[in-house]
């Protein structure tokens, strides 16, 4: 059974939103999408300034055997991303809520459309995990 | 039976074992109506004595002239030891190296390959190779657009004198893509193209410009100028370069407006002419582009006692992982013919290379002088050329090209269809392997055709 | 098999080593302009000739080959490439002949491509041929580019979807997204007949046509065919045909009687052109009288006065050319000369004997424990077998068993492909095997089934014969290392 921190939100595509205190939010990909991939190899990420609509492919994530898009999961815009990805994309493998993030981001949009824990552990058994 | 060892009693065997009485009976999932009876249009088996003879008739009535053509496509003298290698059976009829452990041969050839490739270029990657320098041009056409990080633009500049056949190809195969592909034109006295016409695109969003070097026309480029123009407003530079010719000129990673992406046709190196292929089209780039490459790409690394060994990498990117989003389609490189190229540029070193594209260079002054010598003929362009070049004649060169052939002589290709605008033009080639005698020959020839008008 | 590894060639050099008698004899220094000439000599190698030829007969001694081994490679078609085809090909005057040489110097060349057109005609029941697509990537990329040519030309421009079983292979979406398509994927059914129901729902107005292997990927015959046909063309969409595995059919079913309108046929692999270590190839496509005119030049034409090639102006509704010249020749010819040794008997045998061979090792690998993917289907030419049960009980995977075969001298079958099968082995003997060398096979997967029960750790670890063991795909991938550089620069 993979990982699903209670305190986050989820996309049916795989990725973890967290409000941080000041109000920006941190996306990253699941730990059921990382056990998918396998050894991670390359992370490709936007740059900083860069506006995403909600579902936009706004990055890569390339392991031996597949290479995924991310997706936003909220309108708004790239405030940070994580540069310690381009040396050690493994940090998503050993750590994809923490130090695994992808991207830090403003948004305007209401977290309503975003996924409890308990529903998303819903669609992983839906998806047969 | 035709290469099938089976006799009567492993049939019998066979279909015991399987649990049926007739090999037809293996086939009764398919819907009766479909089934053929005999391939009555194809005709009957030759053994191998007689279709060795039948190809051997056939090709003797093919001959083999005195042949003068470039145009994307050069003779060179290729060493015996390339092709007794390369066809050795665990070259010839080995697979692609998916299983890593089971093709380490294939994979260090590619991998050196690759170093080569990359070093001719003056770049730091290179693929396993494409199909041909056509679609390798296409292909490069596609990843500029990709790497374009500042728009989504999806147009290229491309050189007139750039090989028609690949603007074609490229129209072909990118045109589905929403790709267009706009000419700069060339200036007629030199045949070198404006960096006039390429400055008037100022301002304009483009993705990529494309230059040949040298260009079809034989004519050296200002590739300087022209690349540093692209450079600084952040537009990619791909080059389209002749690899014989990257053994003396400054190739596309030194041009002062730094090539991202180097392609061309690689069947100088070590390929038979061989009626147009099988070639291979090479392709290197900067490092910072590698993950947007197509094709095939071998890596070394290390196995579980961490002895080095080369494995495919960088496959995430490909058809059979990526599918619908794979920076191509592309499932092959052309394998036996990068196999005789390594060897070709191992027996040849940088020395050699050097001999070959100098031997060229000269024969090819020589024979623009023999037959500029002629009356009725003149350089089309004032311009430093290298290894080929375009002449113009005093009347139209397809029937001047007929009777040096009937003569046993490929004097060149006529430029009329693809370049009407350069009159009477033939583009004309000479190797190493042509000789004082063979330039003589020609240019003997050449006078004799052309003398009835003039007399007249 | 060579056990030692070799160097790579740089490290053989030595500076002023080289091939002496091979380079032309020295010319005048060429007079180019300074700022064009490069500055310093490219990294090649600097090894005499037979330092070359030691270097480059030990790396091929690292390969399995067909020549060397059995090759069962599901959907790759590992037949016999007969010497014949290879020497024929390389007459010297064929090998010599420039592509933009005159049709008048090249009469035999093109009587052979175009008897090669009619045959490929014959066989695949299309009524045109064109030879010059370059591998069956390139021709997949023609045939799409053709269907939605067809449309536009009838002023139908709505129709850019494709549809795509899910069992399909890579290239297939990859070529329809090449093609300006996006992609429609449907199920597959439990006996891997394409589902008809999801088929009806999914065309429509928009739909450009269908892309399908007939046996499939799954390496089961695609029974409902006629009706798939009937459903897409009443939709008003066209039926591609992926011959990948048109070696199981050979002889004994055509695409064109199908119902496909379009079809690309892999001549290294029904056709025996040899695999050379990943191409070249030849994707020579086929199609029905409608797509007839936008076949890509060039085409080989006979005409009373013998034969030419027709070319853009001859077909102005042409989808364009694919090569610089005429695609790979050479391959073309040994497909040729194999099309005649075969004849019209021989080519009948194929399908047959490799249907036959297939649904042999099918038998007595089931008898000896292991599990079809399929097992109330008939094999085509080759057959899945699944490894699940070895995965989930033993904990040794596909992989794990296609490692260990190396070292029994064969080289794996097909283990990542279909993704729709789990821990599956595609296994397609061919039907240039003898009995014995089948037996031999079953003999194999027997003793590495024993060992995964016995000494599983043995096969997890597998190969251990091999010039080296398993390789780490992840640091390939992480620390790149594309290309050799002398050590003082590092």
């Amino acid at each position: 059974m993979s990982h699903i921190p209670p305190d986050l939100k989820y996309t049916k595509t795989h990725e973890w939103v967290r409000r941080l205190p000041d109000g920006q939010l941190e996306v990253g990909i699941t730990d059921h999408a990382q056990e998918a991939l396998g050894d991670l190899v390359f992370v490709e990420v936007p740059e900083p300034g860069r506006t995403l609509a909600v579902g936009e492919a706004y990055g890569v994530v390339e392991s031996v055997k597949a290479a995924s898009d991310v997706y936003s999961p909220l309108a708004g815009s790239v405030t940070a991303v994580n540069t310690a990805l381009a040396s050690a994309p493994e940090l998503i493998n050993q750590d994809p809520y923490g130090r695994g993030w992808l991207v830090r981001m403003r948004s305007d949009s209401q977290q309503g459309e975003l996924l409890s824990a308990a529903d998303y552990a819903r669609v992983l058994e839906a998806e047969g995990e | 039976m035709a290469f099938i060892p089976h006799t009567p009693e492993d049939v019998a065997q066979m279909l015991a074992a399987i649990g049926v009485e007739r090999i037809e009976q293996l086939f009764d999932e398919i819907p009766p109506a479909l089934t053929i009876g005999a391939l009555s249009e194809v005709p009957e088996a030759l053994n191998e004595m007689e279709i060795g003879r039948l190809m051997s008739e056939r090709a003797q009535l093919d001959g083999r002239a005195l042949c003068f053509i470039g145009a994307g496509a050069y003779e060179h003298h290729i060493p015996a030891a390339v092709w007794a290698l390369a066809t050795r059976g665990e070259y010839y009829s080995a697979y692609t190296p998916y299983q890593a452990e089971a093709s380490q041969g294939t994979l260090q050839t590619i991998y050196e390959f690759q170093t080569m490739i990359a070093s001719l270029a003056g770049l730091e990657v290179a693929n396993a190779s494409l199909y041909d320098g056509a679609s390798g041009f296409a292909e490069a056409c596609l990843m500029a657009v990709r790497i374009n990080r500042k728009s989504r633009s999806k147009r290229i500049l491309v050189a007139r004198s750039l090989h028609p056949h690949y603007r074609r190809v490229a129209r072909a195969t990118v045109g589905n893509q929403g790709l267009t592909l706009e000419e700069i034109p060339y200036l007629a006295d030199c045949g070198r193209t404006s960096l006039e016409a390429l400055a008037a695109h100022e301002g304009e969003d483009i993705a990529a410009i494309a230059i040949q070097q040298p260009n079809f026309f034989g004519v050296l480029e200002d590739v300087d100028a022209l690349s540093s123009w692209a450079r600084a407003r952040g537009i990619a530079v791909i080059a389209v370069v002749n690899p014989t010719s990257l053994a003396l000129l400054k190739p596309p990673g030194e041009w002062a407006g730094r090539a991202d992406i180097a392609v061309g046709e690689g069947q100088p190196l070590g390929v038979p002419l061989s009626s147009g292929g099988p070639y291979f089209g090479f392709m290197a780039s900067r490092l910072e582009h590698v993950r947007q490459m197509p094709g095939r790409i071998v890596g070394r690394t290390l196995d579980a006692t961490g002895r080095p060994g080369f494995t495919l990498t960088l496959q995430a990117r490909e058809q059979h992982i990526r599918r619908g989003k794979a920076t191509s389609n592309i499932c092959t490189n052309q394998g036996l013919a990068v196999t005789a190229a390594t060897i070709y540029m191992s027996l040849m070193g940088a020395r050699g290379l050097e001999r070959v594209a100098a031997a060229s260079h000269a024969r090819t002054h020589e024979l623009v002088d023999a037959l500029t010598r002629v009356g009725g003929v003149s350089r089309a362009f004032e311009a430093p050329f290298f290894h080929e070049c375009v002449l113009t004649l005093d009347r139209p060169a397809g029937p001047v090209l007929a009777a040096l052939a009937g003569r046993g002589i490929l004097g060149g290709f006529d430029l009329a269809s693809d370049y009407p605008e350069l009159g009477h033009a033939l583009s004309v080639c000479a190797t190493e392997t042509k000789t004082a005698r063979d330039i003589e020959t020609y240019a003997a020839a050449l006078a004799e055709a052309l003398r009835p008008a003039r007399a007249a | 098999m060579q056990l030692h590894s070799e160097k790579v060639i740089f490290e053989h050099g030595r500076p002023g080593r080289g091939a002496h008698d091979q380079w032309p004899r020295e010319s005048p220094p060429p007079d180019l302009p300074q700022e064009l000439r490069r500055a310093r000599p490219p990294l090649l190698p600097e090894v005499s000739e037979l330092t070359a030829v030691r270097h480059f007969t030990r790396l091929s001694q690292l390969n399995f080959s067909i020549d060397t081994h059995f090759y069962p490679l599901g959907s790759c078609t590992m037949k016999y490439n007969p010497k014949a085809c290879n020497a024929y090909a390389m007459l010297p005057q064929f090998l010599a002949r420039h592509p933009l040489a005159p049709e008048s110097h090249g009469q035999g060349l093109l009587a052979c491509l175009f008897e090669l057109q009619e045959m490929l005609k014959a066989v695949t029941g299309m009524q045109g041929i064109a030879l010059s697509p370059m591998a069956g990537a390139q021709g997949e990329f023609a045939g799409v580019a053709m269907i939605r040519a067809y449309h536009a030309s009838r002023g139908d421009s709505a129709r850019t979807e494709i549809i795509v079983p899910e069992a399909a292979h890579g290239t297939n979406p990859a070529t329809a997204s090449m093609c300006g398509c996006t992609v429609r994927e449907i199920p597959v059914g439990p006996e891997g007949d394409v589902d008809l129901e999801a088929l009806r729902a999914a065309v429509g107005p928009r739909t450009a046509g269908i892309m399908l292997t007939n046996p499939s990927t799954l390496g089961v015959f695609e029974r409902n065919i006629l009706e798939v046909a009937a459903v897409v063309h009443a939709a008003g969409g066209l039926l591609y045909y992926d011959g990948a595995n048109l070696n199981a059919i050979l002889g004994k079913v055509r695409p064109g009687d199908m119902g496909f309108d379009v079809m690309h046929m892999n001549l290294h692999k029904t056709f025996s052109t040899p695999h050379g270590g990943g191409g070249p190839g030849a994707g020579a496509v086929g199609v029905s009288s409608r797509l007839l005119p936008f076949l890509p030049i060039p085409i080989v034409d006979r005409h009373s006065g013998g034969f030419r090639w027709l070319t853009e102006g001859d077909r102005p509704q042409s989808i364009g050319r694919l090569s610089a010249f005429m695609g790979n020749t050479g391959v073309l010819l040994r497909a040729y000369v194999y099309m005649r040794m075969l004849g019209r008997e021989g080519l009948r045998q194929v399908g047959e004997y490799a249907t036959l061979n297939a649904n042999y090792l099918l038998a007595r690998l089931r008898a000896a424990g292991f599990e079809a993917a399929y097992p109330r289907r008939r094999a085509s030419h080759e057959f899945i077998l699944t490894l699940k049960r070895q995965a989930r009980e033993l904990e040794v995977t596909a992989m794990d068993f296609a490692k260990r075969l190396l070292d029994f001298g064969v080289h794996a079958p097909t283990t990542y492909f279909p993704l729709l099968v789990p821990e599956c082995l595609l296994i397609e003997p061919t039907e240039t095997e003898s009995k014995e060398s089948l037996d031999d096979f079953v003999e194999a997967m027997a003793r590495i089934q024993r060992e995964a029960e016995q000494e599983p750790e043995h096969v997890r670890t597998a190969p251990h014969n091999m010039v080296v063991r398993r390789l780490d795909d992840v640091r390939a991938a992480r620390e790149l290392d594309l290309t050799w550089r002398p050590p003082a620069s590092n």
